[in-house]
């Protein structure tokens, strides 16, 4: 096997040094009743080349572009990446290190997850981001936690225009706690009934997506006062970090912790991860803020370098009164995020989320003249929900047999919206791409 | 090749971001406008955040200047103890490249996702057979989340029988995130204690295990790298007393195709791809910590499950004992991709001689480092061995001194002072993947190193003098954060 450099000259000169026999003395500490006894049933070793064909089989068993066309978002989009963030991320040194607890050795990726931090705040207009979490739905998650433990009060609500799968990971994490979550019904705007805080009582915090699962801008600066006036936290979460490109950042509306997903920022879908769990928060609540924060500071001789820093509030120091017991995190992808904001800038990000926009109000548009109905008037970003006379299940499915996949039926998350569909586009999309979807719908 | 490694090549200096640039570059092929502008009310849009603006080639060159500054393992041996650092094949990293399923959207009807399904199934019945047990789910994100499923399950089962538990033995050799996993929970952690051979004893936990707890998270080989010989009968004493058994398979390494945990009383089991099954650690992350269960607790997996119909895979949340989803999706689909090509490269022979010769690896760096440095315990190791810096205090020498003159000789150093049970400890583990001469310059450094300690132990104290800094100020990065420019 390749990968095993052993020859049997070097084995057995091992096996000398060692002074034993054969490599399974090795094993003799483990009881004979421990020891397998017989093989591992799993299918013969590939060459790389069948591997290969193996691969290319399996993989072209999937619907991806150019042959479909997707107009699915839902919390993972299409967007262009530049062939420079893969080159670079790519590179072995940032590729095949470990976590950097020996800092002189990984100033790259340290000084790489420190921009990182720093973008990443500025685009949710926060003070503090950390260098990763694994996810959206786990960064809103460890967000709410954050919450119970700055405010100690024991219930969270939670906007229903929350990702489905979102408001499930938070159910998940908080089943085996004493904390309990409400959810915040939607208006037949598309937006959250804000009016529901002031009646909930002793909430530790409320929790709003922006852009919502449908799409609609929320009214995060609306959302906070209410919050904040009955002393609860406003945790913002979001699952399409390009919006903020064009809208006002959650941070300048009034949230107190932000947790949402990175995806779009350069890392591809990937059949829904890894991805990249932003978690960002105002300064005062940095102590409680978990997983791993990099932070400057200087060398013997007085230079600038970075360091893994206020490791007391990890699990490696603090063990069971940790902030939280995540180690591993998304490094690598909070790198690819950095290398895409910084490829954008400012101008090239605020123009790239204007597109998305543009396009998909002109397919909102087509719709609507095709005689299909956009149920929520609340603006959107690049998602809108759509649904027809009878519902656009039967467009769905004339779409689907020219191989375009238009949207996702909104049915089996909330069952008074049967029939109705989620659709995303972003810049991937052509004009004549988005003419042919309305023209089918018409039909 | 004569002298060490480790030298000084030219080092570049470069700004951070935002220190560069100018306002209109951009390096970002946008696409042309096809479409007319449809402003949104201005109340809701702002100026866009407040980026440096670059071109495509500064972008190129600011991160190839960083990555100069980094040590990968394909730069060398990584013997970093309980992280398995082994060589991480190219070829996982085409596959998972792959448009079929970089570009693959998670919510793909079934029918148009067969493929990505099929290797899902089939990485779980690969990682259920390693695991000895029945079942697996491949959602947790990272070991620590694995670690949290197999807690959450455990919760969902004593909350199923009836009495819920408010306890968790943890050895006193586990990894900081078995603790604070069980504490998200709700369960208050018992250390147990190892004995004078640096393993668990049955009368320990016997002692311990009562009708409030809820069973015990133990690491087998532990982090000392041995084998937990007594594991059987720790099993049957939890057992008996109505308590499960987690085992964190950190340390799978040691024992792929020699042990099936499944079969010596492990209940639930995670395994971290990132570390035994190849997929690159990524400067830290990401990873994937899947969770294998015996087939009583297979309905309390998380949801959704991938599920096979007459050849036709789907994904299921028809499992109403499920714990629920950990993450948005089906977890790291791309680091499953490399794991199961790695399954798929080496085969069942292949993972079994991985393992042994991961042991061989480290038992010959512990014998040839024998007498050089304190050996913690004087016993044949699995996959890592623990030596101290005991015989370099007098010195006034520290491991972190000696860790990091490694550098200077162009290693990166072991693990040091884990696990917490060895004063000052020095925690090797250096894979199956590197070469007995690879073994021999890095034992020759570390000789080098301790004589240094001896005769000019100012060397050790001033290291690392070869890289691009020289030793940081830890305690003032925390003491005054800086965290954001």
């Amino acid at each position: 096997m390749r990968y095993l450099p052993h020859t049997e000259e070097d084995i057995a000169a091992m096996l000398g040094v060692i002074g034993i026999e054969e490599i399974d003395d090795l094993f003799k500490a483990i009881p004979p009743d421990c020891r397998l006894h017989g093989d591992l049933r799993l299918p013969p070793a590939l060459t790389e080349w069948e591997l290969d064909d193996h691969m290319d089989c399996l993989a072209g068993a999937m619907a991806v572009s150019p042959e479909y066309r997707l107009y699915l978002g839902a919390g993972s989009y299409d967007h262009r990446i530049p062939a420079t963030v893969a080159s670079l991320l790519g590179r072995s040194e940032f590729l095949t290190s470990y976590t950097p607890y020996q800092p002189e050795m990984l100033q790259g990726t340290l000084q790489g997850i420190y921009e990182y931090q720093t973008l990443a705040a500025r685009l949710l207009g926060m003070e503090v981001a950390t260098a990763s979490h694994y996810d959206g739905a786990t960064a809103l998650a460890e967000a709410l936690l954050m919450a119970v433990r700055i405010t100690k009060k024991k219930r969270v609500a939670l906007s229903r225009a929350i990702h489905p799968h979102y408001r499930q990971v938070v159910r998940t994490y908080f089943a085996p706690t004493v904390y309990e979550l409400l959810e915040i019904p939607f208006l037949d705007t598309g937006l959250t009934d804000l009016s529901r805080i002031e009646g909930a009582g002793g909430l530790a915090a409320v929790a709003l997506q922006s852009p919502n699962f449908f799409g609609c801008i929320e009214d995060l600066r609306n959302a906070g006062e209410r919050a904040h006036a009955v002393g609860a936290l406003l945790v913002a979460t979001f699952t399409e970090a390009l919006a903020y490109g064009l809208l006002k950042s959650p941070g300048s509306l009034g949230a107190d912790i932000v947790g949402g997903e990175g995806q779009s920022l350069g890392i591809p879908r990937s059949f829904g991860g890894p991805a990249l769990g932003m978690l960002a928060s105002r300064k005062r609540y940095l102590r409680s803020l978990p997983g791993r924060l990099v932070g400057r500071t200087k060398d013997r001789d007085g230079k600038e370098g970075f360091v893994l820093t206020l490791a007391t509030r990890e699990q490696h120091i603090r063990r069971e009164k940790a902030t939280s017991n995540i180690c591993t995190n998304n490094s690598l992808c909070a790198l690819a995020a950095v290398m895409t904001m910084a490829s954008l800038g400012r101008t090239g990000i605020r123009r790239l989320a204007a597109l998305n926009h543009d396009k998909a109000e002109y397919l909102k548009n087509a719709l609507r003249e095709a005689g299909c109905t956009i149920p929520f008037p609340a603006p959107t970003f690049n998602e809108f929900v759509v649904t027809a006379p009878g519902g656009f299940d039967a467009v769905h499915r004339r779409l689907l047999e020219k191989k375009i996949v238009a949207g996702l039926p909104l049915g089996p998350y909330y069952p008074e919206l049967a029939g109705h569909f989620l659709l995303c586009v972003t810049e991937t999309a052509g004009r004549e791409d988005l003419d042919a979807l309305a023209k089918e719908a018409l039909s | 090749m004569n002298g060490p490694l480790g030298t000084s090549g030219l080092i570049l200096n470069e700004p951070l971001l935002w220190e560069q640039g100018q306002k209109g570059r951009c390096g970002f092929s946008l696409p042309e406008r096809d479409v007319p502008e449809s402003p949104l009310p201005e109340a809701l849009t702002g100026d866009g955040p407040a980026f440096p603006d670059l071109s495509e080639a500064e972008v190129v060159r600011h991160f190839t200047r960083l990555s100069t500054w980094n040590y990968g393992v394909d730069t060398g041996i990584y013997p970093l103890g309980s992280c398995t650092m082994k060589y991480n094949p190219k070829t996982n990293e085409r596959q998972a490249a792959l448009r079929g399923f970089a570009a693959a959207h998670p919510l793909l009807p079934p029918r148009l996702s067969q493929g990505a399904l099929r290797l899902m199934a089939g990485l779980e019945r690969d990682l259920a057979e390693i695991a000895g047990l029945t079942a697996a789910t491949l959602q947790p994100a990272a070991g620590a989340q694995g670690e949290l499923a197999g807690m959450l399950i455990i919760h969902a089962y004593h909350r199923g029988r009836g009495k819920q538990r408010t306890k968790v033995l943890i050895p006193d050799t586990a990894h900081g995130t078995n603790p604070a996993s069980a504490a998200l929970c709700g369960y208050a952690p018992v250390p147990v204690p190892s004995d004078g051979r640096g393993i668990i004893a049955p009368k320990t936990v016997s002692a311990l295990m009562d009708d409030d707890t809820a069973g015990i998270m133990i690491t087998n080989p532990n982090t000392l790298g041995f084998f937990e010989e007594n594991i059987r009968e720790i099993a049957r004493i939890v057992h008996e007393r109505g308590g499960l058994v987690y085992g964190d398979g950190a340390n799978m390494n040691a024992v792929m195709g020699v042990v099936k945990p499944g079969e010596i009383g492990i209940d639930i089991l995670h395994l971290n791809l990132h570390k035994t099954f190849s997929s690159p650690h990524g400067g830290g992350g990401p990873g994937a910590g899947p969770v294998a269960v015996t087939k009583d607790l297979a309905r309390f997996l998380p949801v959704p499950r991938v599920v096979e119909t007459d050849g036709m895979y789907a994904l299921s949340e028809d499992f109403p004992d499920s714990v629920g989803r950990l993450v948005a999706f089906h977890g790291h689909f791309g680091v499953l991709v490399r794991a199961y090509s790695y399954i798929r490269s080496m085969g069942p022979d292949g993972l079994r001689q991985a393992s042994r010769l991961a042991c061989l690896n480290a038992n010959y760096v512990r014998e040839k480092l024998k007498g050089v440095l304190h050996l913690a315990y004087d016993r044949p190791c699995m996959h890592e061995c623990v030596f101290s810096d005991r015989d370099q205090q007098a010195e006034g020498i520290t491991a972190l001194d000696m860790a990091k003159r490694l550098m200077d000789y162009g290693f990166h150093p072991p693990t040091i002072y884990f696990p917490l049970v060895v004063r000052g400890a020095i925690m090797i583990e250096p894979t199956e993947t590197e070469t007995k001469e690879e073994l021999d310059r890095f034992v020759e450094a570390f000789r080098a190193i301790v004589r240094e300690a001896k005769e000019s132990p100012q060397l050790l104290r001033e290291a690392p003098v070869r890289c691009k800094v020289k030793r940081l100020d830890e305690a003032a990065a925390a003491r005054n954060p800086r965290l954001a420019g």
